[in-house]
């Protein structure tokens, strides 16, 4: 069994600011049936860029159910600037810490606010820079290197963890090592 | 918080009748059964005993059982033992629903060890392709491994008609027959296996124990090499008090072989319909008839395993899902996926797998508490929406 923190279960059991929020005027999606895990965010931006409300509907594991609740949380009252900057591992603490791998639950969390915050503004997320590694789950080589060398992660599983970059078919594995090496080999 | 137990492919409550059998070899009796001594030899005494009672439950000869320490050392015994027999053959087969135990070895003999491996695939309702099977075996082919039955689903493979042909081919045949026995009948007369692997724990005996039955007249090479012990065939002081208790939970299984067939197959049943008839959008996965009785997998639509659980968890329920969910590798288990399961139901299978303890009132509880589990996590579920799956 999973070693949950408390505050992951309990947002878990008892999850904050579920369902769609009729006024929203942002939202953002990210993951999907297929990955085995999803989230919707809902936001309501009042005039000022500010987050007045926020809700989710999450498919996943109780991680994701939790990182989902956990999110709304923290960018509640927030300007649009101020979630810009919050990032999964803010997810992750506010909830005591995720099982390592479980790290790609507050991820998606990340992700689904930046998918948000850019709807709210009509901008198209640009495409994402760098070279396609995973197709599965959409990550590429400069996430991947970021990861390595910000996260200390050294292994393809970790990359997995934090990522899920490699998770899917398996297809890219080579390419992932390839990436972790490269960042050993240059220090 | 009474606890409801339907997870007993995972592993089984020991039986007061095992415990009670096996106490006095923890304490008094603590004899090594090769000594010259007659404090030894009455520990020799019982595990012969227990060697003859396993036989029975196999209907073999009790010189072709071996004791081991768990299910997945007679596996490896079995496949090692296969590979010796016929090191100039260098084509395997199996199906591609394996447990890990066989899988993992295999997929680790392709591999490191130049053997080459015909995953023998299965349809939607995890049966066997048969023809495809028949077809892969060649003069090259060393062995054929297959299970019994399905830990997941509980689809059983016809492991007789196939033990036939395979050995119409002067081809070795082992069985993993884990999840078999105990819940259906087995006779290695009917079935004629080279080599078959139990273990205890999925039978009410103890974990650390496990059984090889070996045919007569196969020249079995040890896996573990040491003392005289088995004949040679498995080195080791005895683990007698687990061997002994194996002897009793095997007598037990045997006579309790008609109770799955009746009450724990209408148990199933029962929480079968009622799931499909209160919950929309589930459906049983693997063959209806060919079937384990005491096993039930079941998908739900746009729910995720592990959720369910924790939430069965919080009322006591113990059951286990076909959703990994585990280290990114977010595919839902290889067997769910081998039967070609959609994803919508696959990442929220759950398995629920009873023992002749369960109840009625039991089966009442489960049947509440997944109406409430599934309708709550739908409710947060980004593919659920009135009350029809969005995907």
């Amino acid at each position: 069994m999973w070693e949950y923190t408390d505050k992951v279960k309990e947002h878990f059991l008892n999850p904050r600011n579920v369902g769609e929020l009729d006024d929203a005027n942002a939202v953002g999606e990210t993951g999907s049936l297929n990955c085995g895990d999803a989230l919707k965010l809902f936001l309501k931006v009042n005039e000022s860029e500010r987050i007045v409300d926020a809700s989710f509907m999450t498919f996943g594991c109780a991680s994701a159910v939790a990182s989902s609740s956990a999110l709304t949380e923290i960018i509640k009252g927030m300007t649009l600037d101020d979630a810009a900057k919050v990032t999964n591992d803010d997810i992750s603490d506010y909830l005591g810490g995720l099982p390592k791998a479980k790290m790609h639950c507050s991820v998606m969390g990340q992700s689904a606010l930046r998918k948000a915050i850019a709807d709210y503004r009509g901008v198209q997320i640009m495409e994402k820079p760098g070279e396609m590694v995973c197709e599965c789950f959409e990550v590429t080589d400069l996430e991947i290197l970021e990861a390595v060398k910000t996260k200390g992660i050294g292994t393809t599983d970790d990359v997995i963890d934090y990522l899920k970059a490699g998770g899917g078919c398996g297809c890219c594995l080579e390419r992932i090592e390839e990436l972790i090496e490269s960042v050993k080999v240059k220090g | 918080m009474t606890i409801t137990y339907t997870d007993n492919n995972a592993t089984t409550r020991v039986a007061d009748e095992v415990i009670e059998e096996m106490l006095p070899f923890f304490g008094e009796l603590y004899g090594n059964p090769s000594s010259m001594h007659t404090f030894g030899d009455q520990v020799e005494k019982k595990i012969k005993q227990a060697r003859q009672r396993v036989a029975d439950l196999i209907n073999a000869d009790p010189q072709e059982i071996i004791f081991t320490s768990c299910g997945t050392e007679s596996d490896n015994a079995a496949i090692r033992a296969a590979l010796g027999a016929a090191p100039e053959k260098k084509h395997i087969i199996t199906s591609n629903v394996e447990h890990p135990a066989v899988k993992n070895l295999y997929q680790h003999l392709e591999k490191r060890e130049g053997y080459r491996v015909t995953f023998v695939p299965v349809d939607k309702k995890g049966v066997l392709d048969l023809d495809l099977l028949y077809k892969s075996m060649t003069e090259d082919t060393a062995l054929v491994s297959l299970m019994w039955a399905n830990n997941e689903t509980g689809v059983l493979f016809p492991i007789e008609a196939i033990a036939e042909k395979v050995g119409e081919k002067g081809i070795l045949f082992h069985t993993d027959a884990v999840q078999a026995a105990g819940k259906v009948p087995i006779d290695v007369q009917k079935a004629p296996v080279d080599m078959l692997s139990l273990s205890g724990h999925k039978i009410h005996a103890p974990k650390g124990i496990g059984v090889l039955y070996v045919k007569k007249g196969f020249k079995f090479s040890p896996f573990l090499i040491g003392g005289h012990q088995e004949k040679g065939r498995r080195g080791g002081t005895e683990n007698s008090a687990s061997i002994i208790g194996m002897g009793r939970a095997s007598e037990l299984a045997l006579e309790n072989l008609s109770v799955m067939d009746t009450r724990v197959k209408e148990l199933r049943d029962y929480l079968q319909e009622s799931l499909l008839a209160k919950i929309p959008a589930c459906s049983v996965n693997g063959h209806l008839e060919q079937r384990l009785p005491n096993t039930l997998s079941i998908g739900f639509d746009a729910v995720e395993g592990e959720s369910i659980l924790l939430l069965l968890d919080q009322e006591g329920i113990c059951a286990s899902s076909g959703s990994a969910c585990t280290s990114g590798s977010l595919d839902p288990s290889h067997v769910l996926m081998a039967m070609e399961v959609p994803y919508k139901s696959a990442h929220g299978s759950i398995r629920f797998s009873l023992s002749h303890y369960n109840t009625r009132e039991e089966m009442d509880h489960i049947i509440t508490t997944m109406e409430s589990v599934i309708a709550r996590l739908r409710a947060m579920s980004p593919f659920w929406k009135a009350g029809k799956s969005t995907s």
